[in-house]
């Protein structure tokens, strides 16, 4: 369903954050992306979700080429792209149920629905207590989850997640890839940046490797033999 | 709309059947809601929205105390038309019966429609009596005044009360006739240069505002950047987050607008004392014209129409200019 041809992203100046890189994710897949800092793994989900473009080769999704998705489209390809961003981005004045319903106000939802919707997703992060709290008044972890809520809340085909683990503990961390897990098991196909490779070891699954820009490793993970 | 993923059946509310009607309501009641929104919006920064409202209506003044003057002053002309009224002036020494067979003869000309005559000593008291000279007059040995027919023109138009004027003028017994009339044609004049002058600064001091009025809105933007990069990451088109900033231009427009309205209302109010005081001296029922339920609306519209095409502008150079700089 997601497939890297070739692609290689340089940025301006020069700088080669990515290299050649192939692989094919499938319908339903779950997958890892891990590697060093810097070494290209947010580049990698930024040309998936259209915010960057590939200096040479082709991304595509359900055989559509990427280069071929006009700017006016950009937003339509993103609402099926749910993505969990290694900073948040939430909205700092909005509420937490503000901040997830957000996705289905965009797309024309209101009332009841929406609200139903809202606290499904809020009730996946465990967070259905801190509906009307603002995002300032959460910890760092709480606010990673809210950011989950919204990825998921309009049920996309397609999930994203940069370091969605970075500020949470080891228990919560493997909490919310259940929760990955979960939505993987009815049909999404998950790919989720990590540095969290012992996690990664764990839950056995196919694990894509980046080093530099250069993809060295697709396939299971075996904890024991750092490959980095 | 799914571009990529053709089966996928959850794609927003088009999706869910709901009924046309009940959609149109939402579609009212979320264009209210957006509004009210925007609103609080300006609210939050009180400053420079009272600033852009307040350029905004100040500078509507200017063309709506214009279209003011420029009505009033034709309402003054109108009630004038009377005033082309030819006061032919009778030679001394002229005696009546040749003033009565001119008289005859102007009456039975066709360019005439009423022709009156005031004798001298009709002249002489009437003076006395609104003068306040009238024990003085007595003292005259001599009364001063000459015979004076009034003519009417049947066309009060200026150029045909002129050619009447000329006409009569070569009458043996008229010393020279008179046409109050010029004045008129020269104030006329004089408001249609001002008319262009001011129409000319009104053009550009509107061509301020819309700047104005993208400036603010621009800040507005700016102030909201990471909001917006957000809202593109999810899926927001550039059209869903316009749209707070357009109404916000349609509220500054609403409140410049009443603004402007107000000003002139107050200026009004504030010249009708002086001018009645005026018009009273001249037994006169000139009152000043505000503005019409019509006049009113075309201001208001006026005022909105420039605030949304301000922010407009704005909007569409700002908001597609801010791209995310992802995960
Ligand atoms: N907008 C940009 N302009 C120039 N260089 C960039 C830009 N974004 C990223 N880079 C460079 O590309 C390289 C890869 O960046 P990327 O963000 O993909 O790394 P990463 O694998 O996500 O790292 P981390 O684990 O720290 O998030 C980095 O060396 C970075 O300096
Ligand atoms: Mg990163």
């Amino acid at each position: 369903m997601l497939e890297f041809d070739q692609v290689s992203k340089s940025y301006p100046g020069g700088f080669v954050a990515l290299d050649r890189v192939s692989f094919k994710l499938e319908k339903g897949e779950m997958a890892f992306l891990t590697g060093h800092s810097g070494a290209g793994k947010s580049t990698l989900l930024k040309l998936i979700s259209l915010i960057e473009r590939p200096s040479v080769g082709r991304v595509l999704i359900n055989e559509v080429d990427l280069s071929r998705i006009r700017r006016p489209h950009i937003p339509y390809v993103r609402r099926d792209i749910g993505i969990i961003f290694q900073n948040h981005r939430l909205l700092m004045n909005h509420t937490v149920f503000d901040n997830v319903a957000l996705p289905l106000v965009i797309e024309g939802f209101s009332g009841k629905d929406m609200v139903k919707r809202v606290h499904a997703a809020l009730d996946k992060v465990g967070l259905l207590d801190k509906v009307r709290c603002l995002p300032q008044t959460l910890s760092g972890g709480e606010q990673q989850r809210v950011g989950i809520a919204r990825a998921v809340v309009n049920k996309p085909p397609l999930l994203l997640a940069d370091e969605p683990t970075g500020n949470l503990d080891p228990d919560l961390s493997k909490d919310i890839m259940r929760v990955f897990e979960a939505f993987n098991q009815v049909g999404v196909s998950v790919l989720v940046a990590t540095h969290d490779l012992g996690l990664v070891a764990r839950m056995k699954y196919r694990t894509l490797t980046l080093k530099q820009g250069k993809m060295i490793n697709d396939g299971l993970l075996q904890y024991q033999e750092d490959p980095l | 709309m799914s571009i990529l993923f053709s089966g996928r059946a959850s794609s927003g509310a088009s999706a869910h059947k709901i009924s046309l009607g009940r959609r149109f309501v939402m579609f009212w009641v979320n264009h209210v809601r957006q509004a009210l929104f925007s609103l609080g919006e300006l609210w939050r920064t009180p400053s420079a929205s009272i600033l852009t409202i307040g350029v905004l209506g100040v500078s509507l003044t200017l063309p709506a105390t214009l279209h003011l003057l420029v009505k009033n002053v034709q309402q003054v002309s109108d009630s004038f038309t009377q005033a082309a009224e030819i006061s032919l002036f009778i030679k001394d020494g002229t005696d009546d019966r040749q003033i009565n067979s001119l008289l005859k003869i102007l009456q039975a000309d066709n360019d005439i429609a009423r022709v009156t005559h005031i004798s001298k000593q009709q002249a002489l008291d009437e003076f006395a009596d609104v003068s306040g000279f009238g024990s003085a007059l007595t003292y005259l040995t001599d009364n001063p005044l000459p015979d004076v027919l009034l003519v009417l023109p049947k066309n009060t138009s200026a150029g045909s009360a002129r050619q009447l004027l000329e006409r009569l003028s070569k009458e043996r017994i008229v010393e020279f006739g008179k046409l109050d009339i010029d004045w008129l044609t020269r104030l006329d004049a004089i408001v249609s240069l001002l008319r262009q002058a001011v129409l000319v600064i009104a053009v550009l001091l509107l061509g301020a505002v819309l700047l104005i009025i993208g400036n603010t809105i621009r800040l507005s933007i700016m102030s909201k950047k990471d909001e917006i990069e957000v809202m593109k990451l999810v899926g927001a088109t550039d059209a869903f987050i316009q749209r707070p900033f357009l109404y916000s231009g349609v509220w500054f427009g609403v409140f410049g607008g009443l603004l402007a309205f107000l000003i002139v209302e107050a200026m009004l109010w504030w010249l009708q004392g002086a001018i009645g005081s005026v018009t009273s001296l001249y037994d006169s029922e000139f009152r000043l014209m505000a503005f019409s339920v019509t006049e009113f609306f075309s201001l208001m519209l006026l005022a909105v129409l420039l605030g949304l095409t301000g922010s407009y502008l704005s909007v569409r150079r700002h908001i597609s200019a801010i791209e995310p700089t992802g995960p």
